[in-house]
């Protein structure tokens, strides 16, 4: 089951750039929400700030809260936890490419220490055929690479694999922008099944993306969050004019 | 531009193309030619030496013929594998800390550095620093400050290609594994450092075969042993020692016997390598390599 | 600004509806006039606008579904294009009122000149009004305008209640000029139809600026006391 996310006076800075300014926002459990917003708005560094990935940087800071359920991230527990139970899907599918398939979903378990094989079985299958990949794939998990599968597979590879260590909330950073439209439905098709078991949270370059798959909409500006409705408001009549402006694409 | 003109340009262009393809096909034949006139000059004069007493005789008394190199090929085992002991682990070690723990740091600066002079310092200047600081205090000379010397002159190859191809494992692969949450440890060693594994380990057999040939580190560290000895405690004969030895001594017998020395260290390298790469390529799906 | 194209087919589009409002409004004005002074050659000016209101209905539909399909337009673009259409229907509607009223004075002319106890001249203005009022309120996106418009829609309803009862009874009581009466019933109910029109044309004014859903405001207020009273 999923969780929602609270976030509460979220600042970021990478040095001395501060990439997010007073963030404030509630993401709804079991829905799915878009962050939309022009490049370099903080979108991405804000959805990596809900599962610590910001920190591999060295330079990058953070002080506000993040609360995933009842879970203060920041305060709490260690990154290596939180990334356990938020899972996380990049822009280009990067499935790792000395594992089978097999290998690349129970990669996020064997690493951790499970080891059980039936069990890994049954986990793998299921995250297989949550990610809709299942069948395309039966055959040959242990004989293909991740990296030999097509573009849209591999991406939904990499999904099954976020999915196989049962996290409540799924991330996921512009997952169809490398992809085909063919594949792109296909995703979108995926996370509308996915919402019921998840919380997702998925940042998109494509508006009409956002308008498909979520809920809510949240649209980001220079670092700020301006608007954060339901997608029907922020798409037929926004509140802001600097979110219209964005999303009717009259931005200069 | 006339169809004249056009004519003439391609025409010459098709000329400039046919040279320079000349001119690289003759590049690689000047790579390509000596090596394989080495092989071809070492079978013709070490063949005809080569018998079963090769390699399994020891060196005959000074003056007398007959006799093998089996002490040396022995010794030559022992020293490389206590260089390899040495060298690898601490040339992929640094290279892990160079491409996973310290980019960007003056520690890894001064790390590269330090290898990178390291590389440049002449085999007979180690073979003399293992002398003054292992061979000295212990009083005697062993295999033990050999294999040191020739693992010190690994290190820097090793680490340097470690990190580049470490480097090369792109970072979105590190991402996914940091984002399954995987401590970071566990990410670098399980999923980059086996993802680069191909690349490491041609790392590895580079160093490798250069100091198989090594002489100059050894005259004053395993100095050489007339008799069969693998203790690791005590002087020890090696092939590249043997072959100066006898190429340089006075005796026909022994000079034959160094071709022969030479055209067998030659096959041993190539062999070692080819073991090496068959082996680590079936257990490999796919990697940098 | 960037989508420089797109906002040009926009101005486009609103220009292509104006120009068919024009020709609507003209049409309705000239259905009226002929009906004051009875000249059939105004009469023929009206049908043949039709031929041109019905052409541009087309295009303009056209276009508009084209910037749909290729521009996804989004929020008050959307909007916009929406409203156009509909707009574009109403007009249509309303050149379609004018040919009718034309028609009825054609039919008219035949008969013999009659007093009939309605103010059809007071329902034309009222209506050429509205009509007037809900496309300038389109030109200038002038939402108080395009609400004042609907205010009036009340005023042409009674009207044309009261129409209908008197001309009826004209119709039960003096049959001899039953035609008459029916003639000036019929465009007693195309002039109520040219204020709803109107009416629509200001809701969709409105839904374009403010994106609120004003239309049927009159039955929801209704339902809305009714509940109230209920209560």
């Amino acid at each position: 089951m999923g969780v929602g996310i609270e976030v509460k006076n979220l600042n970021a800075w990478y040095g001395t750039n501060h990439t997010l300014q007073d963030i404030n926002l509630n993401i709804p459990a079991n829905h799915a929400t878009a962050l939309i917003g022009p490049s370099g708005c903080g979108k991405s560094t804000f959805v990596r700030c809900l599962n610590r990935m910001h920190e591999t940087n060295p330079i990058a800071r953070v002080t506000g809260t993040v609360r995933i359920g009842d879970l203060d991230i920041y305060n709490e527990a260690k990154p290596v936890e939180i990334r356990r139970r938020v899972g996380m899907v990049f822009q280009r599918p990067n499935p790792f490419p000395t594992m089978s398939i097999y290998e690349n979903v129970a990669s996020g378990l064997k690493l951790n220490g499970y080891s059980n094989r039936r069990v890994l079985d049954e986990i793998v299958e299921r995250s297989l055929k949550n990610s809709a990949l299942w069948d395309e794939v039966k055959d040959d998990l242990k004989s293909k690479s991740g990296a030999s599968l097509s573009g849209g597979q591999q991406q939904r590879l990499c999904i099954a694999r976020a999915l196989a260590v049962d996290p409540e909330v799924l991330l996921m950073d512009e997952p169809a922008s490398a992809l085909d439209p063919v594949s792109t439905s296909k995703i979108e098709d995926l996370i509308f099944q996915l919402k019921s078991q998840y919380t997702i949270v998925i940042v998109t370059h494509n508006m009409q993306q956002a308008a498909r798959v979520a809920e809510k909409t949240g649209f980001f500006l220079n670092g700020r969050m301006v608007e954060f409705d339901t997608t029907h408001k922020i798409f037929t009549n926004p509140s802001d004019k600097r979110t219209e402006d964005y999303i009717t694409g009259r931005f200069g | 531009m006339t169809r004249e003109g056009t004519s003439f340009r391609s025409a010459w262009r098709a000329i400039t193309d046919h040279a320079v393809t000349g001119l690289a096909i003759l590049a690689t034949m000047l790579v390509v030619v000596p090596l394989v006139a080495i092989f071809v000059y070492l079978l013709i004069k070490g063949a005809s030496s080569l018998n079963l007493d090769f390699f399994i005789k020891n060196p005959a008394p000074e003056g007398e013929s007959g006799g093998g190199m089996a002490n040396a090929i022995v010794g030559s085992g022992v020293l490389l594998g206590i260089a390899s002991a040495i060298g690898v682990p601490i040339g992929i070690g640094a290279g892990i800390y160079l491409a996973e723990f310290g980019r960007g740091t003056k520690l890894a600066n001064a790390i590269r550095f330090t290898a990178d002079v390291l590389n440049g310092v002449p085999s007979i200047v180690m073979g003399l620093a293992a002398y003054s600081l292992i061979v000295v205090p212990q009083g005697h000379f062993s295999a033990f400050s050999g294999g040191v010397a020739l693992g010190i002159m690994m290190i820097p190859t090793v680490a340097r290609t470690s990190e580049e191809m470490l480097l090369m494992v792109p970072d979105p692969i590190r991402e996914a594994a940091l984002g399954l949450g995987l401590p970071n440890w566990r990410s670098v060693l399980s999923i980059t450092v086996k993802t680069a594994s191909p690349g490491i380990i041609t790392g590895c057999m580079l160093a490798f075969a250069r100091i198989a040939g090594e002489t100059a580190p050894l005259i004053f560290t395993a100095l050489g042993n007339a008799f069969w000895s693998t203790n690791p405690n005590q002087p020890i004969e090696a092939l590249p020692l043997q072959i100066w030895v006898y190429a340089t001594g006075p005796y026909e017998d022994q000079h034959r016997l160094a071709w022969a020395g030479a055209l067998v260290l030659i096959a041993l390298i190539v062999i070692a390598v080819s073991l090496v790469r068959y082996v680590t390529s079936r257990g490999v799906l796919k990697g940098v390599s | 600004m960037t989508r420089i194209r797109f906002q040009q087919s926009l101005d486009q589009l609103k220009e292509d509806l104006l120009v068919m409002a024009g020709l609507a409004e003209q049409a309705i004005q000239r259905a009226i006039e002929a009906y004051r002074v009875r000249d059939l050659s105004i009469c023929d000016l009206v049908s043949r606008s039709e031929v041109a209101i019905n052409r541009l209905e087309r295009d303009i539909d056209q276009s508009a579904l084209d910037l749909l399909a290729m521009e996804q337009p989004m929020a008050i673009d959307l909007r916009f294009i929406l409203s156009v259409i509909k707009i574009n229907a109403d007009l249509e509607r309303v050149g379609d009122a004018a040919k009718s009223i034309s028609e009825r004075v054609r039919n008219m002319e035949q008969m013999a000149a009659v007093e009939l106890p309605v103010d059809i001249p007071r329902m034309a203005t009222l209506s050429a009004e509205m009509v007037r009022k809900s496309l300038q309120s389109f030109i200038d996106a002038d939402t108080e305008l395009a609400r004042a418009v609907l205010t009036m829609d009340d005023a042409v309803d009674t009207m044309n209640r009261a129409a209908y009862k008197s001309l009826t009874k004209v119709m039960e009581e003096q049959s001899h000029i039953a035609p008459q009466a029916l003639n000036a019933l019929m465009i007693s109910r195309a002039l109520e139809r040219v204020a709803d029109h109107a009416t629509n044309i200001a809701e969709d004014v409105i839904f374009w600026i403010e994106g609120s859903d004003v239309r049927h405001h009159k039955s929801v207020m209704a339902q809305k006391k009714a509940a109230e009273a209920g209560g």
